[in-house]
């Protein structure tokens, strides 16, 4: 029980701090960069990325234990993409019909996560690292808590960055990235710390 | 004709500089020349591919459920590519990762389908996808030999060996120009993508704004981007 309880504490420190989808595994880099020009919309997003995350893993779990028992893992691939595209689209809905609230702030942002990498990426990483179903599901929402961290910094920096002063070739995307960069050097802080 | 198309896919709309699709995989693979290349030509042959299949079933594809059969068809790809590269070149298989699957979901795919072929023939869709693809690897290479060289003061990793010329295993130690100890090891780390690509991008915004005030051909951004990098790793 109690090893069970240092591999959960172990892939959740690694996913939000060490080893985070987007500072050290560039997982999810389109909606970090693409929804971040404030600090509300980017809490929203990160939100709805724990969420869907986390889901998915569950789902994906079991859909992958029913290919391997069919033989077909080559299908993997194939089979992870439908059901995350199937699941946001039922959360969707569900959200639209019975917390019309939460979907309003999500607005766009939600059909957008089927395309979000670190979607698929935590996925395919659970079946990598052979985790059974409890790791899955925690490495899937502590993976999504990390991205929403990574996100609410990064926009929070980027309402300032509008105030200051650059060479005008930085403009837009350039400079953004630079930002990430410098926050991914301070997530670097994070890689010598050792757990257990 | 060709030639003008091959110029808008590797310069003036190129996917990743002026588009800005598909930028994860460009930020994590390019550590060595071999995944560059590696990953480049595999996003070249499944985005032709696509591309073609998308555009000859776009008579009879329903508007609303367009997206999810170009998933379906991407997908389908995919996993061809992938299973081949594990089977003939396990070494680029295994050093690209998830990376490999994860081109599902690269935004360059999904939207030169939406965008281009939805509305164009086959033949115009094929063109379409070897020039973006080649522009996808330009990019990936040029950040590749970037990183290399001031990161680490190698040339050619995993691609090239100065015994055996050029090698698909993936252990070619690449040509060594200037001793690593003087390199900026930081380009090699996950911040290194990051600060390369932001580069990049200024140096693309400075030449094709530099290009549209004389309407002259864009200068070599190549030249100032290294020039640029120097500066920042001193």
């Amino acid at each position: 029980m109690s090893e069970q309880l240092t591999s959960i504490l172990t892939i959740s420190l690694g996913a939000i701090l060490i080893n985070n989808f987007i500072f050290s595994q560039f997982l999810g880099c389109c909606p970090f960069l693409g929804c971040s020009s404030k600090v509300e919309t980017a809490s929203g997003m990160g939100l709805a990325v724990v969420f869907v995350m986390g889901l998915a893993s569950a789902i994906c779990y079991v859909v992958n234990m029913l290919l391997v028992r069919l033989g077909l893992e080559f299908l993997q691939t194939l089979a992870f993409i439908l059901v995350i595209a199937a699941l946001v689209q039922f959360v969707e809905m569900f959200l639209k019909k019975m917390v019309p609230s939460l979907y309003s702030a999500l607005g766009i942002y939600l059909p957008l996560i089927t395309t979000n990498c670190a979607v698929l990426g935590v996925v395919l990483l659970n079946v990598q690292n052979d985790y059974n179903f409890i790791e899955s599901v925690v490495y899937g929402i502590t993976g999504g808590l990390g991205f929403m961290l990574a996100i609410v910094l990064f926009a929070s920096v980027r309402e300032r960055i509008d105030f200051s002063d650059y060479p005008e070739c930085f403009e837009g995307f350039p400079i953004c990235l630079i930002t990430a960069g410098l926050l991914a050097l301070a997530f670097m802080g994070f890689n010598g710390m050792k757990i257990f | 004709m060709f030639k003008k198309r091959l110029k808008e896919g590797v310069i003036t709309n190129n996917p990743i500089l002026v588009q800005q699709l598909g930028m994860c995989a460009t930020m994590a693979i390019t550590t060595s020349l071999f995944n560059g290349i590696g990953m480049g030509l595999s996003v070249l042959i499944i985005l032709t591919c696509c591309n073609v299949a998308v555009s000859a079933i776009r008579k009879i594809i329903p508007g609303e459920i367009r997206l999810a059969i170009f998933v379906v068809v991407i997908a389908g790809f995919v996993t061809i590519v992938d299973l081949l590269l594990q089977a003939f070149i396990p070494a680029l298989s295994e050093s690209l990762g998830v990376f490999i699957p994860l081109i599902v979901v690269n935004c360059i795919i999904i939207g030169r389908a939406e965008a281009y072929c939805q509305k164009n023939g086959v033949f115009d869709s094929f063109i379409d996808g070897i020039t973006q693809g080649l522009g996808y690897t330009v990019v990936l290479v040029v950040m590749c030999l970037i990183r290399e060289l001031l990161g680490s003061g190698r040339f050619g990793g995993g691609l090239i060996d100065l015994a055996r010329g050029i090698t698909l295993d993936g252990t070619g130690a690449g040509i060594q120009i200037f001793s690593p100890d003087y390199g900026a090891s930081i380009l090699t780390l996950p911040v290194g993508g990051f600060l390369t690509l932001g580069f990049l991008f200024a140096a693309m915004q400075y030449a094709l704004k530099k290009a549209a005030e004389k309407k002259e051909k864009p200068v070599e951004e190549d030249e100032d981007e290294t020039e640029e990098e120097e500066a920042l790793a001193k």
